[in-house]
């Protein structure tokens, strides 16, 4: 093999605000990376083919695919996990409403749906029950029926909407 | 399941990945949004690839105004497609296209080369290039060249992108005053690939549509093109039978595809129809 191309990789990003630097295998994905080395295990790995998205985790402010990026190209990411997102209290909110609107069973797929409505709803306004679906539809989740999920999501944004006219 | 990969690289610009390419001994793979890339490795329907990770390379990424034309670097990624201003104004047929191109967290990372140098036959973004004429940028170590959309898509996954080479961007005509262009797709789930789908664009001079999903790579449907530049809606769904022969997998039967890209001309007639009513 040539020698430009390593099998090991040395990364520094930063994981929840924190700096961290690492030597990882070329073929490891994010979410195994956050998981297995940084005992992160919020995002879930689950089909690791891109459709569930149980492993949404936050790269460089966009919501992204975990078992979809390798771990050698998140060198100089800034990544947020739900971990950190809870530590911060950025989703609060949502992770309330989450619970007051029963919007999950078994939790599985919870992680990722925080991820995917926190950047839904950071572009403002109210989304329709239709937009929300929309932009949840790479999220799955085999216990809720998805209704309740809606209703977490839109709660928030009609709070939030609220708070920023009051 | 987890890849197996053989190696990776990270290239700092176009030379530096060329040349990593080329001395791969043949193993080299781009790695551009990893989208498509990276979910085969994790299925292992790839395996051992030395990659060559173009996703940082910034002067293959962006949109820009070059007279007549656009030209989309390969990097541009889909989100940026979707929102980009010079697209909506003078390619809004790839804007509209975004929206089916599977979900929010995907499109923030998949790249239009990488989508076209994928050439799933049921994609998007090459029946919508296809449909608006555009060439396609290709450059090796040996120096560059182009090739017209319609060359470039070969088979199944098949391009005419040689070994050793790297598409660098496309360029799309802009759109004329009083042109017009939409898309029409039917899929089971919001975000999955289209069962069958089709571009229509309506020219002053004349009619061009592209059908996804109905055949080993998009393709122009000639007979329908011509019915519809002689008015005839009717004729040009019709027609469509000769320009397809669509496959029965499991997603869809050959009749069934056959039947949706009938319905889908007849609902994109109609919306150029209204959009200039
Ligand atoms: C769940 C899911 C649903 C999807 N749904 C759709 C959909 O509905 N419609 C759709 O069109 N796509 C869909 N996609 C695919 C997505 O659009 C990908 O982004 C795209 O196919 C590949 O782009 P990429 O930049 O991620 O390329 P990569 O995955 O990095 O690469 C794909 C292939 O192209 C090659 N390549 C990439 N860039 C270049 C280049 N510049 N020059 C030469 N070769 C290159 C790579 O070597 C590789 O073989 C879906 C993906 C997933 C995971
Ligand atoms: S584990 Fe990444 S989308 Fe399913
Ligand atoms: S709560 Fe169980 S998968 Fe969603």
């Amino acid at each position: 093999m040539s020698e430009a191309f390593r099998d090991r990789i040395d990364i520094t990003l930063t994981v929840n605000g924190e700096p961290v630097e690492a030597r990882v295998a070329s073929g490891q994905h994010l979410t195994d990376f956050l998981r297995l080395e940084l005992g992160l295990t919020g995002a879930h790995a689950s089909c690791e083919h891109g459709v569930c998205g149980a492993c949404t985790v936050e790269v460089d402010g966009a919501p992204i695919r975990g078992c979809l990026m390798l771990a050698p190209q998140a060198d100089g990411a800034e990544v947020w996990t739900v971990e950190g997102l809870t530590d911060t209290a950025a989703i609060q909110d949502l992770q309330e409403a989450f619970v007051a609107k029963n919007a999950l069973q078994c939790g599985f797929c919870t992680p990722g749906m925080l991820v995917a409505a926190k950047d839904l709803l950071s572009r403002g306004g109210i989304p329709s029950r239709q937009e929300i679906r929309e932009h949840m539809s790479g999220n799955y989740c085999r216990c809720t029926g998805y209704e309740a999920i809606v209703d977490a999501v839109e709660t928030v944004a009609q709070a939030r909407a609220g708070r920023g006219a009051a | 399941m987890k890849a197996s990969v053989g190696g990776y690289a990270r290239a700092s610009d176009l030379r530096h990945a060329l040349e990593l390419l080329s001395g791969s001994g043949g193993l080299g793979r781009i790695l551009a949004g990893g989208q498509s890339l990276i979910a085969a490795m994790n299925m292992r329907l790839s395996a051992g690839d030395l990659l060559v990770d173009i996703s940082r390379v910034s002067e293959l990424s962006g949109v820009s105004d070059a007279g007549d034309r656009l030209l989309i670097g390969a990097l541009t990624r889909h989100v940026e497609i979707g929102g980009n201003p010079l697209i909506r104004q003078h390619a809004p047929l790839l804007s509209q296209a975004v929206q089916y191109i599977a979900h929010a967290a995907i499109r923030n990372r998949g790249t239009i080369g990488g989508a076209l140098a994928h050439a799933d036959p049921a994609a998007e973004f090459p029946a919508c290039i296809l449909a608006l004429g555009a060439t396609l940028h290709i450059e090796g170590l040996n120096g560059r060249r182009d090739v017209a959309a319609e060359d470039f898509f070969r088979d199944v996954f098949e391009t005419a992108i040689g070994e050793g080479e790297i598409l660098t961007g496309i360029s799309v005509p802009k759109a004329e005053a009083k042109e017009t262009q939409v898309i029409e797709e039917v899929a089971r789930r919001s975000g999955d690939y289209a069962l069958a789908g089709l571009c229509l664009v309506k020219r002053p001079a004349g009619h061009r549509v592209a059908l996804f999903s109905v055949g080993p790579r998009p393709l122009l449907a000639r007979a329908a093109m011509t019915a519809l530049d002689k008015g005839d809606v009717e004729g040009a769904a019709q027609a469509l039978r000769d320009d397809m022969d669509p496959p029965s997998d499991t997603q869809a039967s050959s009749a069934y595809r056959q039947h949706l890209a009938q319905v889908l001309l007849r609902r994109a007639a109609a919306r150029i129809e209204g959009a200039n009513a």
